[in-house]
């Protein structure tokens, strides 16, 4: 117990430590890795713990990334009440995806949710007066003051991602480990069993995905307000294979893969399109690879050989 | 100018839409069918059939004819031997996993998308029609002598076109032929009700697995080799079709053939008309929401019955 704990910390540390070391290049991409892992460690909750494969994971992203950029260009909401709408805009988009989708299993079930987020992304295009479709619109810096710190300046940009960060690391962490979190890995290794054992199966679900949504739309919104942009390519499929991508790399049901793949493959990315216009070409590359021969990720290799302990 | 006329053009050019979609979702139907596995690379496949039809006609000189009738041949098959390949390569190795299929097609889509931006670029090519005579389309009007012909100024189709639909009808009728009259037909029937069984009496399951893999994208690509000269070739060409097809595929009933092109001619139609009198946008919108709510309520599709 107090190992899991002090390696969690440890990492939460190390990081706030990269603030003062960092050069402003590294320091500027590990900010946006961190809120990435944070859209990760959402999806990873519903992917890696419940067992749900969902396609449509960027509609709870965008939901949030929206919510908080309409309140504060159309209502001239402050950032506090933004994100907080971003994030009601999740909850509210994944409550109602999630009680029709998990209506369906398996294969329908990712399909249902692929179209639930294409209709999304087509309705931020349709609306293209207000979300300026796929051009987006900028948030001044003058509207990203909260509680009287500048999140367009890089420092503070970077603690809040680290807070942010840390909070859903540690409340992920809080989650598995709860009993909440025990059953969803119980309906993940065996549905049947688990609704045999008086589980309300369904409801469960409902709300991990509930959860799962919230955290990416919180994820989406301080994204939108941490890097001044909302546009809708952040609602297109490939925000969708993204969390994916990372989760799977990282290793699916545990709680450091979805950072540890965010910040391989975000690096990896970066390498490749300083080579070539093509970079996801290697995003491809790796899923099929992670597919063939590594269906784990890299976190979950570890624990298959000698780290059993890792949540 | 009156409706009439525009919703003739419209049923027309909705007409040609649906065929070229009932190819490739038939394609698409026979590998879930067949192999019971869901391909999200199917878009890629034809878009790779229409790169390859303009890599084959621009080397092939003379008259722009040979350069499509020999696309209209080779593209199908090169795409439909790396469909192949990629199934023997990859999704036999996973054991057709319906969710890890998915991801690794998802990694296949990529692969192929970002190849050809690699090798044959980002812009759009065209390929010349064989053949492309206007034939204006003639409207009935009632004048003082009686009912009169008249050719209202620019509603017109291509003879080309009429050739799409042509071509789309005698491929899916040689289609049909070959899954209810022929051997390997018969072969891919039993592997489709019973792989198991099918094992058991000797069937090469793998090899009729490898077969179906390629057929499916050999029909997605020879639906794009049609539709290059109406389209120009993209590196992005595969996302519409691939959604479409889902769309009408869904909608047929999962693996049902003649379900599939029933729908393929209702979205096909439908789409066009749709797009008449109100924004693409939203009948996409309302297509997708319909797909979703189809799977939901009714997941045996419009058209099927409730399987067992």
């Amino acid at each position: 117990m107090s190992r899991v704990l002090a390696l969690h910390l440890g990492l939460v540390a190390l990081l706030l430590a990269m603030h003062f070391v960092l050069p402003a290049y590294h320091h500027g991409n590990l900010a946006r890795v961190m809120v990435l892992a944070c859209y990760a460690i959402g999806f990873n909750i519903l992917f890696g713990y419940t067992g749900l494969l969902s396609l449509g994971h960027a509609l709870f992203f965008a939901a949030g990334m929206y919510g908080m950029g309409l309140a504060i260009t159309q209502l001239g909401a402050a950032p506090a009440p933004a994100l907080l709408a971003g994030l009601i805009a999740g909850l509210v988009v994944a409550g109602i995806t999630g009680a029709l989708a998990l209506r369906t299993v398996g294969v329908a079930f990712m399909i249902v949710t692929l179209m639930f987020a294409q209709a999304g992304y087509l309705t931020i295009l349709y609306f293209g007066d207000i979300t300026h479709g796929d051009e987006g619109f900028v948030i001044q810096p003058a509207q990203r003051v909260l509680w009287g710190l500048d999140l367009s300046d890089p420092s503070w940009r970077y603690l809040a991602a680290w807070a942010l960060f840390s909070a859903c690391l540690i409340a992920s962490l809080a989650l598995v480990r709860h009993p909440f979190g025990r059953t969803l890995t119980a309906i993940r290794e065996n549905e049947e069993r688990a609704r045999l054992l008086g589980y309300d199966v369904a409801l469960r679900k409902w709300v991990a995905v509930v959860i799962s949504g919230g955290i990416s739309a919180l994820s989406g919104a301080a994204y939108g307000l941490l890097f001044g942009y909302a546009g809708a390519s952040f609602a297109s499929v490939q925000y969708s294979i993204f969390p994916l991508l990372w989760v799977l790399l990282g290793g699916a049901g545990t709680v450091l893969g979805p950072f540890i793949g965010t910040l391989f493959m975000f690096y990896l990315i970066d390498l490749t399109s300083g080579i070539t216009t093509a970079y996801m070409l290697l995003a491809g590359v790796v899923l099929v690879l992670l597919t063939l021969f590594a269906p784990q990720g890299l976190v979950g290799e570890v624990r298959r050989r000698g780290w059993g302990w890792l949540p | 100018m009156e409706l009439g006329p525009y919703l003739v053009l419209a049923t027309l050019e909705g007409a040609v839409m649906a065929a070229v979609l009932a190819l490739t979702a038939c394609g698409l139907s026979l590998v879930f069918g067949v192999m019971r596995v869901v391909n999200v690379a199917h878009g890629e496949f034809f878009m790779l059939g229409a790169v390859f039809a303009w890599w084959i006609a621009s080397h092939i000189g003379g008259a722009p004819a040979w350069g499509f009738v020999a696309a209209l041949i080779l593209a199908p098959l090169i795409v439909g031997a790396i469909a192949a390949a990629a199934d023997m390569t990859v999704l036999r190795r996973i054991d057709y996993d319906p969710e890890r299929t998915i991801v690794a097609t998802i990694g296949l889509l990529y692969i192929l998308q970002q190849a050809t931006l690699m090798t044959y670029g980002p812009d759009a090519r065209p390929v010349e029609a064989p053949f492309n005579t206007r034939i204006a389309i003639p409207w009935v009007e009632w004048t003082e002598a009686g009912w009169a012909l008249y050719w209202p100024w620019g509603v017109a189709t291509t003879s080309y076109k009429m050739f799409v639909i042509a071509a789309a009808v005698a491929v899916l009728a040689g289609l049909w032929g070959l899954m209810t009259r022929t051997r390997i037909g018969l072969l891919m029937r039993a592997t489709q009700l019973d792989r198991d069984m099918a094992l058991a009496f000797g069937i090469p399951v793998e090899r009729v697995y490898a077969l179906v893999f390629g057929l499916g994208a050999g029909l997605a690509a020879l639906a794009a080799v049609l539709i290059v000269p109406i389209q120009q070739a993209h590196y992005l060409m595969g996302h519409d079709p691939l959604l479409l097809s889902f769309i009408v595929v869904i909608i047929g009933g999962l693996g049902s053939l003649p379900g599939t092109i029933l729908a393929a001619i209702l979205i096909g139609l439908t789409d066009s008309l749709v797009s008449v009198f109100f924004s693409p946008t939203l009948a996409k919108i309302l297509a997708t929401l319909l797909v979703a709510l189809v799977l939901v309520f009714r997941p045996q599709g419009l058209f099927g019955s409730r399987a067992s």
